[in-house]
């Protein structure tokens, strides 16, 4: 059993890499990673958020929206997975909203820390994607929980890296046209390829 | 009529999502492995923004200016609930491959960014054009990202055979490198250094200047 859960959190961080494996949450990802500190802090919502919505969706997925879940109103034979994205979003964006409030009434510190990430985490397909990544796998709600814990981490961990690379490449001489964006694709292309050195590792 | 043309063209080249406003580049690099996806991608995107920009710029005066962002949502994740059913009906197999990317539309930066950049401005006409013009500055990339792996990476566009493999007897021995997702990061990046080769006023200013006639090499100096 611990084993099970130990195997989804190192999937899920190293060789499913959310960011450098399936390439989500890329906009901010580039957006936000000139500036250590802010790429880590911005690493530490996506933790918590995704920890947060992640088991959140599973435990909409299993008792609302699928095949037969309704059974307990009496409706045995309905199946709302179409309406699956627009909950799941919706789920996403109120979580965000509670947590940013929550974080301004009692832990002030933190909201001071996270508080401009977060309306940006709303749209970071990594949350999203996180979501409909488990409901593909079908993961129970205890897996569900170890699996969001482990993609935040991977993301975090990944804009984290990317964000030491480019303060370290702002005092390098770049050709002109590559500089800024275009080398910070070619990096994460880089990166991303170290990752592949992962994949084939069995647990 | 050049202010309509300006709009629906200027995102091709001159302010280009993905290659100057760094927008919805996720699902870029990801199902680009492949032309044919690749193309039902962009098409799927590109009807998504269009009527979204369309929609939320009908409504975009009663829309209380605090709870703007959950409208848009709705508008928009109603719209990708529709196309997600259309392809799952006409095309499985695709429906398949996409995965959860079409989902994603969702997500994607640039439909939120055009709704509230233009839509939420502009009048229903010129915010479904804006929307187009945009979702084809998206597909631009997209096709040549895509193009280039399914040609180099496996000899075919579209399925069909344009280079000779080894394998039948021909001459050429597929890079199979470029099918591989970080092909793509190195084909955009390498995409942008083009453009901005040929378009100057986009390149950016960096941080820190190298100083004329420095010295290539900083001697350390050994205690």
């Amino acid at each position: 059993m611990l084993e099970q859960y130990l195997s989804i959190l190192v999937n899920s961080i190293f060789i499913e890499n959310i960011a450098l494996s399936v390439f989500l949450g890329m906009c901010t990802f580039i957006a936000i990673s000139k500036k250590i500190e802010a790429a880590i802090g911005l690493g530490i919502a996506v933790i918590v958020v995704i920890g947060i919505t992640v088991p959140l969706n599973n435990l909409i997925y299993t008792y609302v929206l699928k095949e037969g879940a309704l059974s307990w109103l009496g409706y045995p034979e309905v199946s709302l997975e179409f309406v699956g994205l627009i909950s799941y979003i919706g789920i996403i964006a109120a979580v965000v909203q509670i947590l940013e409030m929550f974080l301004d009434k009692y832990v002030p510190v933190l909201y001071n820390a996270l508080g401009v990430f977060l309306p940006l985490i709303t749209v970071n397909c990594a949350i999203l994607g996180a979501s409909l990544f488990m409901v593909e796998k079908s993961l129970a709600f205890g897996e569900s929980v170890v699996y969001g814990l482990g993609a935040g981490i991977g993301w975090a961990l990944a804009i984290a890296m990317l964000a030491g690379i480019r303060e370290k490449l702002k005092y390098s001489d770049i050709p002109e046209g590559l500089q800024g964006l275009g080398i910070t694709f070619i990096t994460v292309g880089l990166m991303s390829f170290g990752f592949m050195s992962f994949g084939g590792i069995s647990l | 009529m050049s202010k309509a043309s300006d709009v629906l063209f200027a995102p091709l080249f001159k302010d280009n999502p993905i290659a100057l406003q760094v927008l919805g580049i996720c699902s870029a690099l990801a199902v680009t492995s492949k032309l044919y996806p690749t193309l039902i991608m962009c098409v799927a995107l590109t009807a998504t923004i269009t009527l979204s920009s369309f929609f939320i710029s009908l409504i975009r005066n009663y829309i209380p200016n605090n709870i703007r962002i959950i409208v848009q949502m709705t508008i928009i994740s109603s719209l990708v609930i529709i196309v997600d059913q259309l392809l799952k009906a006409y095309d499985y197999e695709t429906s398949k491959t996409l995965s959860v990317f079409v989902g994603l539309i969702i997500t994607n930066c640039i439909v939120m960014g055009r709704a509230e950049a233009y839509a939420m401005q502009n009048g229903p006409a010129m915010s479904a054009l804006d929307g187009f013009g945009n979702g084809l500055g998206y597909s631009l990339i997209l096709i040549i990202v895509g193009s280039i792996r399914e040609l180099i990476g496996s000899g075919q566009l579209l399925g069909y055979q344009i280079l000779h493999m080894t394998t039948d007897g021909g001459w050429y021995v597929p890079n199979n490198f470029f099918l591989l997702p970080p092909a793509s990061f190195l084909i955009i990046g390498l995409f942008i250094w083009a453009l901005r080769v040929w378009k100057k006023e986009q390149v950016e200013v960096p941080e820190f200047s190298m100083k004329q006639n420095a010295p290539k090499e900083i001697k350390v100096e050994h205690a």
